[in-house]
């Protein structure tokens, strides 16, 4: 079966090493810090300026100055920094952030990604997408396979304007474990009773398919 | 140097239609609520805004939208604001987004005397275009020039009466940077302090920055997105 939001965090998360600091976008990346796997320690970034970002607040405990980068009120945990948006991108396009998880409209086999602006409707902006994409050695992207139309967003090439340009590695859907080398996609894990037949028929970009391909463990 | 000013008046004096501002703030985190508003009162015209986002319908840079002061804004993600949608798809309002890492860094490289400089952000985009393309160790950057204002307006938590200023939490975001980039800045404080009583190794803006400082008259501090869990 398909992975619903929470599958999708939930296998992200098991790429989560002992030490990083990850920085997670809004949607379905924000719901991996609810699954760190135990035994490990991570730091959380959010870009408006804190390190060490904790879980959300208590009803009654909300501070309006205390907020992620999706405007969430948020907590800091204990060791926790804040700082300035310059020294903030500092750590981003300095590559001192280890992971970064972030959503898609489309991600094309040479790694290009889209997720800011669909011509002719409203622009709301790239946000920090372009200097987390641009210079993030990690990036793995959540997604969903295909688009409301059942088009995939799994693509030869994106379509729409692009947030960066072969950046991405890994690609995590509601179906599969994607990887992006040599411009193509490669079927690393299948979701739990997702047939390979499916897959294929829902990625538009070349794939290349394992003779073995090992289902996702989730629990 | 005393940088106090009397009130939200007499530090907004001189801000004429046609200028350019840059407003702090992260969503409607650590905005200058005071000077917003003020600035709705003077009714002044056609601003270019500098700010990372164009605050909500009936709040932060959203009011001055709906008096259709702003001929231009500069942000990086403006999604939350219907009036700003309209303007912006009817042509009334010219909008610049940018990538937000290069928004603080031109503002920070506006108020440190660099002119420019080389990021690999948006290399490959629409964003790019036009702009010169250098490679550095085998990686594209494009060039971005540095931003500055005719006033730069901040809010931070506490200020002396020299201008130095501390600010609370993830209300810092964008206030340092254009703290710097003002030709004038004008900081309003939740607290104002007499100097000394702020310890000199833990303010964030140094008062060199800072032009005008007041005592903000009230903070509504509006929450964007109230966000809980349930104690268990």
């Amino acid at each position: 079966m398909a992975l619903d939001k929470d599958g999708i965090a939930k296998r992200i998360a098991q790429e989560l090493r002992d030490g990083w600091y990850v920085n997670l976008g809004i949607g379905i990346p924000t719901l991996v810090a609810n699954y760190i796997p135990e035994g490990i320690e991570v730091e959380f970034q959010s870009e408006n300026g804190i390190l060490g970002m904790g879980p959300f607040p208590f009803e009654g405990e909300e501070d309006a100055d205390l907020i992620n980068a999706g405007k969430q009120t948020i907590t800091a945990r204990k060791g926790a920094v804040f700082f300035d948006s310059a020294l903030s991108f500092g750590m981003i396009r300095g590559q001192h952030v280890q992971l970064t998880v972030l959503g898609a409209m489309e991600v094309s086999q040479n790694g290009d990604i889209a997720n800011w602006k669909i011509p002719g409707k409203m622009v709301k902006g790239m946000g920090g997408a372009m200097d987390l994409v641009a210079s993030a050695e990690n990036i793995i992207v959540a997604m969903m396979h295909s688009n409301k139309a059942g088009e995939s967003k799994i693509l030869k090439e994106c379509t729409l304007p692009l947030t960066g340009v072969g950046c991405v590695k890994k690609v995590v859907t509601e179906l599969a474990v994607l990887e992006i080398k040599e411009g193509k996609f490669h079927l690393l894990e299948r979701a739990p009773g997702v047939s390979v037949e499916e897959i294929v028929s829902k990625t538009e970009g070349d794939l290349v398919v394992p003779d073995v391909v090992p289902e996702m463990k989730i629990d | 140097m005393n940088k106090v000013v009397k009130n939200v008046e007499e530090a907004l004096k001189g801000i004429e239609d046609g200028m350019t501002l840059m407003v702090g703030g992260f969503g409607l985190c650590g905005i200058p609520e005071n000077s917003i508003a003020r600035l709705v009162e003077m009714g002044t015209k056609n601003l270019t805004c500098i700010s990372n986002n164009a605050g909500v319908d009936d709040f932060g840079l959203g009011l001055l939208l709906q008096g259709k002061q702003v001929k231009k804004m500069i942000s990086s993600y403006v999604g939350e604001n219907a009036e700003f949608e309209r303007q912006m798809l009817s042509g009334e309002l010219e909008v610049d987004l940018i990538p937000q890492g290069t928004l603080a860094e031109r503002c920070r490289a506006g108020g440190a005397g660099i002119p420019a400089f080389f990021t690999p952000a948006g290399y490959g985009t629409e964003i790019a275009e036009g702009k010169e393309v250098r490679v550095f160790n085998g990686k594209p950057h494009i060039l971005e020039e540095a931003l500055t204002a005719d006033f730069a307006i901040v809010k931070a938590w506490k200020g002396d009466t020299e201008g130095n200023l501390v600010f609370k939490a993830t209300a810092r975001n964008f206030n340092p940077m254009m703290a710097m980039a003002g030709k004038i800045t004008i900081a309003e404080v939740e607290e104002l302090v007499p100097a000394g009583e702020l310890d000199p190794n833990f303010i964030h803006t140094p008062g060199i920055f800072v032009q005008r400082i007041f005592q903000g008259e009230k903070f509504e501090k509006r929450i964007e997105q109230r966000t809980t869990r349930k104690k268990g």
